[in-house]
């Protein structure tokens, strides 16, 4: 049976335009914007100078720190400039600008297409090269994989649950990956179960995505320990918490992370990617992109050189429609807007969506009317219209005792409510200042 | 590239729900026992929806465009949902000017004045309806009796309803069995065939539109079936120990306002809990004085005041009634 989280939840319409498009390989553009901060954690300091002439795979920033991580080039040619630029954040940061000459990889990277099963690496040595690789997780949040892969002291590890939900509307790179490189995905999930010692992996993937889930339950026959568990249609079915809440019925405390129930959550395309590292020797540089939308000509899937323009992808796609009105970095419930097009594709891109003019602007704004359908919702168990209301009172205190800082940012809420209330624009408000609070109160 | 980019925080999709479409999803629910009113009491029930529904509409406007010169929201459809509901409150033969005055206690007093939609703490359509009972009390319980397009309106023939015949007998000493002769029989009463209010009377038409308001999502089940039940509990369980003093738990189910108040005035978003929790005791508290007041009260029916009674402790029940959150809370040095 499809097992999902306890409560809330919402069925936003899926419009996976682009599920049944094979992943097309992006020619390598002309140049490439690579910034120095693509994860959580500490920005990386750039190793090259400009004018210095590099391959593809060679380290161009090396992490600052533990909680960091390493930036490889992911095109051959030489450094044009280290500047600032502007990212898809819509903030300022230092990037290296790399002019393409040619596609020359460093000879360590092993470019065959064959699948290596074997693992021949220790525990040690996986979270080294995962480190050394500048892994850091696809999903979305792009904290550093070697870090996850690390349990602290004291704490214990006895379940990987791999997300391969993508319960986002519109985005298909996970579902294509699943499809077309399951014995990678599974063999980097083996790498992943082996770093971390466990006897058993759970995948879970949404019930929209059939195929994906027999292939994969088809390929796991062959792995040890893994089984694919399908889920229920329920965003956010592929928030951590409520994915552990599905596959093993634990409950991560408030303000804890999945190890305090002893699991670790990896994305399906940081186990891909752990997969290359490990078995490959290949760094971070490419990730899969779905690039969609309802007027787009030609909506996909496409592999691309991290640090491509954003630009270049939806020219590949089509060409931006005519009616765009606003362009989303990841998914239409999660993702930001782009000011620009003309931002560089990072680690963490998932998806570009654009949506049409019509589609691109909030609804007027109406009284709320208690009818309490941002509490059915929330998966949190939280109470937005409240919560919400405090914030923007300026009422911190309660809105911390109401348990603010547990929302996970999901817009479950926004998306229901009938009066169209900005909930979660109130909630971050307050999320943020409760947190700043909070850290005020333990450095006095 | 020329186009200008909407930027906004996310989520970047909202739900085709609107306060509107709620609303007028409310309304929909509400014809079919609008149609029963018709056919019971003709005439009568087209002015007495009209006039309310017009009069509530255009308290709303007026307020907001001369008093409070704000851009007037009668579009959103709660006006309507208000005028409705109070026209089904009230005898299909009231004089024009008595609904009127409803109209404007209800939207001006008893939803304006605290801030518009979202904001009154009490149904206003049941404070209208609770002013007009007591300043006008003959005019508001002379029931007309169904008698079709024959009712007339000014003219009709008037009579009390089952629940005043009941209770009215049982305070003279009159057996529940005897009594039962003179009201209609249960099936009767099932689809609406007495006197009563304009909308209250048609039990199969309202529990229709009850079914769809759940299947269209716009309400959950927890506020009518608990007061149902609990109303059918206590009733019954007063059945069980003297059926000759007691009516039956089916009969105070077809009879008053219980329908309508569970269905459409008990569920009212804004003056309801919020949790399903705070839900179900709020209906157990509106099932409980409603048979205080039937068996023991002044009045022969009591789903108004008790609704207005439990609408006073929804904000209690919102503030002490907490969804379950999710993960447990954990100090944190």
């Amino acid at each position: 049976m499809f097992k999902t989280f306890p409560k809330g939840g919402i069925h936003p319409p899926e419009n996976k335009l682009t599920a049944d498009k094979p992943t097309a390989i992006l020619p390598v553009p002309a140049q490439v914007t690579v910034p120095v901060s693509q994860h959580i954690g500490a920005p990386a300091t750039p190793v090259v100078e400009k004018g210095a002439v590099v391959r593809a795979g060679q380290l161009i920033a090396q992490a600052k720190g533990f909680v960091s991580a390493n930036i490889h080039s992911p095109v051959s040619g030489k450094v044009s400039k280290i500047d600032t630029v502007v990212d898809t954040t819509g903030y300022k940061q230092t990037a290296i600008v790399i002019d393409v000459e040619g596609d020359e990889w460093v000879e360590t990277v092993d470019r065959s297409a064959g699948l290596v099963k074997d693992i021949t690496l220790s525990r040690e040595q996986i979270i080294e090269r995962c480190q050394q690789c500048g892994l850091v997780g696809l999903g979305g949040a792009t904290f550093p994989t070697h870090i996850k892969l690390t349990v602290p002291a004291g704490k214990k590890c006895d379940m990987v649950i791999i997300n391969g939900v993508e319960c986002e509307p519109y985005l298909t790179s996970d579902h294509r990956l699943m499809l077309e490189k399951g014995a990678e995905v599974l063999t980097g999930v083996s790498i992943i179960k082996k770093a971390l010692g466990v006897e058993s992996v759970i995948i879970g993937i949404e019930a929209n995505k059939p195929d994906a889930i027999s292939n994969l339950t088809e390929l796991a026959k062959g792995f040890e320990g893994i089984t694919v568990q399908p889920l229920k249609v329920k965003y956010p079915q592929g928030g951590e918490k409520q994915l552990i809440k599905a596959c093993t019925g634990r409950e991560v405390p408030s303000g804890g992370l999945p190890l305090d129930v002893g699991v670790v959550v990896q994305n399906v395309g940081t186990a891909f990617a752990v997969y290359e590292a490990v078995q490959k020797n290949k760094p971070l540089v490419e990730r899969v992109v779905t690039v969609t939308g309802k007027s787009v000509k030609n909506p996909g899937n496409f592999q691309v050189r991290i640090g491509t323009p954003v630009s270049a992808l939806i020219e590949a796609a089509g060409g931006m429609p005519d009616d765009t009105g606003k362009v989303v970095n990841g998914g239409p419930m999660m993702g930001k807007a782009l000011a620009i097009t003309d931002v560089p594709v990072t680690k963490g891109t998932s998806g570009i969506i654009l949506f049409p003019a019509e589609e691109s602007k909030r609804a007027e704004v109406l009284p709320c009317i208690r009818c309490g359908k941002c509490s059915s919702a929330c998966a949190m168990g939280l109470e937005p219209w409240l919560i919400s209301a405090l914030s923007q009172k300026g009422m911190f205190e309660k809105a911390e005792q109401e348990r603010i800082t547990d929302c996970m940012e999901c817009g479950a809420c926004a998306y229901i409510c009938p009066a169209k209330r900005p909930l979660l624009d109130y909630i971050r408000l307050g999320k943020a200042t409760v947190i700043r609070m909070a850290r005020e109160r333990i450095t006095k | 590239m020329s186009n200008i980019l909407n930027v906004s925080p996310s989520p970047h999709r909202q739900s085709a729900e609107t306060t509107r479409k709620l609303m007028y999803g409310v309304v929909i629910a509400l014809l079919p026992a609008l149609a029963t009113s018709i056919w019971f009491f003709g005439m009568g029930a087209i002015i007495v929806t009209l006039v309310s529904v017009f009069a509530c509409v255009a308290t709303e406007y007026i307020i907001q465009k001369f008093i409070l010169k704000t851009k007037p929201s009668i579009s959103d459809g709660s006006a309507v949902v208000t005028g409705l509901l109070l026209a089904f409150n009230v005898p299909s033969n009231l004089p024009v000017y008595i609904i009127i005055i409803g109209a404007i206690v209800s939207i001006g007093v008893a939803k304006m004045t605290f801030g518009g939609l979202g904001n009154n703490p009490f149904n206003p359509a049941l404070v209208g309806r609770v002013f007009m009972l007591i300043s006008f009390p003959v005019q508001m319980t002379s029931w007309p009796l169904p008698q079709g397009f024959n009712t007339g309106y000014a003219d009709a023939v008037t009579g009390a309803t089952p629940l005043a015949i009941m209770s009215e007998g049982i305070k003279n000493g009159e057996t529940v069995s005897a009594l039962m002769e003179k009201v209609p029989t249960h099936l009767q009463l099932f689809y609406g065939y007495m006197g009563g209010s304009m909308g209250e009377i048609a039990a199969a038409a309202l529990i229709l539109g009850g079914i769809y308001l759940v299947w269209r999502k716009i309400i959950t089940w927890h506020i009518p079936v608990t007061i149902l039940l609990t109303v059918a509990a206590f009733t019954g369980i007063l059945w069980g120990v003297d059926p000759t003093k007691y009516a039956d738990p089916l009969f105070h189910l077809l009879t008053g306002g219980i329908m309508l108040g569970a269905i459409f005035m008990a569920t009212d978003y804004v003056t309801s809990p919020m949790t399903a929790k705070g839900m179900v005791i709020y209906g157990i508290g509106i099932g409980v004085i409603t048979v205080l007041i039937r068996v023991w009260g002044a009045y022969p029916e009591g789903v108004s005041f008790a609704i207005l009674i439990m609408n006073a402790f929804v904000p209690l029940l919102n503030m002490y009634i907490k969804p379950k959150r999710f993960g447990k809370e954990v100090k944190r040095g």
